[in-house]
């Protein structure tokens, strides 16, 4: 058997591709989190819970309303994207005009409320959503067995997060968005809305990490602390990456799901810190993050 | 002639409200002093160990204007080291184990305090929440941390060698003392010279840079500060409850001293001080309820109703009022 710095290669791409696969959810939130910061320039701690209700939609559509897993995965986003904007609108809006950091404590706060609320509801442990029938099986390879839920869950990531970059970066209203987050009061007087240009994007922000939910729902436990753990190793990819640009956001996410994998592999005790160390690793040589430009 | 006559208005004015916040602040000694005898003294000490941790925190954020979220480490750090220190070798003394926990917890301080302020504003908070997350991921994985059970039994001893501490009165008088001594420490940081000019930089940190302070070494200091105070608080609470568990490393807690600040009043002495008192409260009320599955929940509600209506907090508030009403 080939072997990769004596690790057989099945077990190495395994790991490598599990690691992928963390990874473009790592992309997926930096992304929306980036979008959001972006404009409303808070951070948003809420986007773990936004995540992690994507998730609980998609199960507890399929348990009581017979909603099938494609349509969950156009009906999710769009309903918690909704719930999104009005926290935005009720309560984002009303501390817009403050110190950001209170826009960081705000949505920690609604994290703890949502979070909490559905551990009295379904407890920690953690339901299965079952991976949708054409999903069954896999590929074989030659060198590894590449199970077909996980292909389809980095090409679903890696195809929103282009479609992110193509409608911020190549379309009309992309372009209202870079300008509002340079210089809103003056895109307000050219006649752009921009309080409803808010309203969207933090919903387009949290559409994208309830869309994460619902490719996790099948892949790993359905439960409400899914979202918070997963949020702090995201906030170290945005230290990283710094969150000024799209596709810097992404590739971070990518890059940092990989090297997770090959940790796993070589040194499984530091998987869980990793990330952790090349956050600091970034602070110390290059303080602003890889793609930042420090504000 | 009469050294009464050459104060002005504004001297007189100045002696009075000194006088006034002397007779406060001895108004609460008293009340501490006689608070065991009214109430469960565990409860007390539990207070009084979280307002040290919300006070040590105050000073970061309500003085330097850097928010935290990670100072959950450093309670932890604190209780452990102690924890560890005072079970494996029963002839430690409990204040050297305090000291030693305390150390422990400056030395992280000094770690998380270079790096997260390389970064500035939200950048810091995050840093600062990833690190606490990699010490608590540690903590689950090193052999004297007890991993999920925690360190159970730990010994309170003798303080001194001499008084014993496993009388309930002696431990609340210690606790009481300590927190003091922290008390004292902060409100003397924060009227010093020290503490004007962290008052400054968080007003304005480019024109501090400009008046030619060193901004960077003014930061890490009052990060270390903050840290040690924060184990001070730990080391302390581990030898009351006996007992140090990952509860305090994790990220609730972070949010738990946040909340407490604000919630008093960030950037007011007594502020944290009340809130902690509050939430302590809160958690052990809402414990014996009906309520008690729903705490996390009910701090995340106090959370959003306070950064949207009283952000001052409740000492913060009352400050406003009284500066309205009667000057």
């Amino acid at each position: 058997m080939t072997m990769i710095f004596g690790v057989p290669l099945a077990v190495f791409m395994g790991q490598l591709l599990l690691g992928l696969i963390n990874g473009a959810f790592y992309a997926l939130l930096s992304l929306g989190l980036a979008v959001i910061f972006g404009l409303l320039k808070i951070v948003n701690f809420a986007h773990g819970a936004m995540y992690m209700l994507g998730a609980f939609t998609t199960l507890l559509g399929m348990q009581y309303l017979g909603i099938n897993y494609w349509a969950a995965l156009l009906l999710t986003p769009v309903v918690v994207g909704l719930g999104g904007m009005l926290i935005e609108r009720v309560l984002l809006r009303r501390i817009a005009h403050l110190d950001h950091l209170y826009g960081l404590l705000l949505t920690f706060g609604l994290a703890l409320i949502f979070e909490g609320s559905l551990i009295n509801f379904f407890g920690v442990s953690g339901a299965r959503y079952p991976t949708p029938e054409i999903f069954q099986g896999g590929f074989q390879l030659g060198f590894m067995f590449l199970p077909k839920y996980r292909a389809w869950v980095l090409l679903a990531a890696i195809v929103v997060c282009f479609a992110t970059w193509f409608i911020i970066e190549r379309t009309r209203l992309g372009a209202y968005l870079r300008a509002g987050t340079e210089n809103p009061s003056l895109m307000q007087a050219f006649g752009v809305n921009v309080p409803l240009l808010v309203t969207l994007t933090y919903g387009f922000g949290v559409a994208l990490a309830a869309f994460a939910g619902v490719l996790a729902a099948p892949l790993y436990p359905v439960s409400p602390t899914m979202g918070s753990n997963l949020l702090i190793v995201v906030f170290a990819v945005v230290v990283i990456g710094g969150m000024g640009s799209i596709l810097g956001a992404v590739v971070t996410g990518l890059a940092m799901g990989l090297i997770e994998g090959l940790t796993k592999v070589y040194y499984p005790e530091a998987a869980n810190t990793v990330i952790f160390l090349v956050m600091i690793l970034v602070l110390l040589l290059r303080p602003a993050g890889l793609f930042g430009k420090e504000a | 002639m009469a050294t009464t006559q050459t104060l002005t208005p504004s001297m007189k004015r100045e002696r009075r409200a000194n006088l006034r916040r002397n007779a406060f602040y001895l108004a609460l000694i008293v009340i501490g002093l006689v608070a065991p005898f009214a109430a469960y003294p565990v409860f007390l000490m539990k207070m009084l160990c979280f307002a040290l941790f919300a006070c040590a925190f105050n000073l970061l954020l309500g003085y330097a204007g850097l928010l935290s979220f990670g100072h959950a480490a450093f309670l932890a750090t604190g209780g452990y080291v102690t924890g560890y220190l005072l079970s494996s070798y029963p002839t430690l003394t409990p204040e050297l184990g305090i000291l030693v926990g305390t150390a422990a917890a400056v030395l992280l301080g000094a770690v998380f305090g270079a790096l997260s302020i390389r970064r500035q504003g939200i950048y810091f908070a995050m840093v600062t929440l990833a690190l606490a997350q990699l010490v608590f991921f540690f903590y689950i994985q090193v052999p004297f941390t007890g991993g999920e059970d925690g360190l159970h039994g730990v010994p309170r001893g003798h303080l001194f060698g001499v008084i014993d501490l496993n009388n309930s009165l002696a431990m609340y008088y210690f606790v009481f003392a300590v927190f003091l001594f922290g008390f004292a420490l902060i409100q003397r940081t924060v009227h010093s010279p020290f503490g004007q000019v962290l008052k400054a930089i968080r007003e304005n940190e480019p024109r501090a840079v400009s008046l030619g302070y060193n901004v960077e070494a003014y930061k890490l200091v009052a990060f270390i500060l903050s840290a040690g105070l924060a184990g001070l608080a730990g080391s302390t609470k581990t030898i009351v409850f006996q007992l140090a568990s990952l509860t305090d490393a994790h990220w609730h807690m972070s949010g738990e001293v946040i909340l407490m600040t604000l919630l008093g009043g960030v950037g007011t002495l007594f502020g944290p001080v009340l809130g902690a008192g509050m939430v302590v409260g809160l958690q052990h009320l809402l414990s014996q309820s009906p309520l008690g599955n729903w705490v996390s929940p009910i701090l995340g509600l106090i959370f959003v109703v306070c950064v949207l209506s009283f952000r001052s907090g409740i000492v913060g508030e009352a400050i406003k009022m009284y500066r309205k009403n009667f000057k």
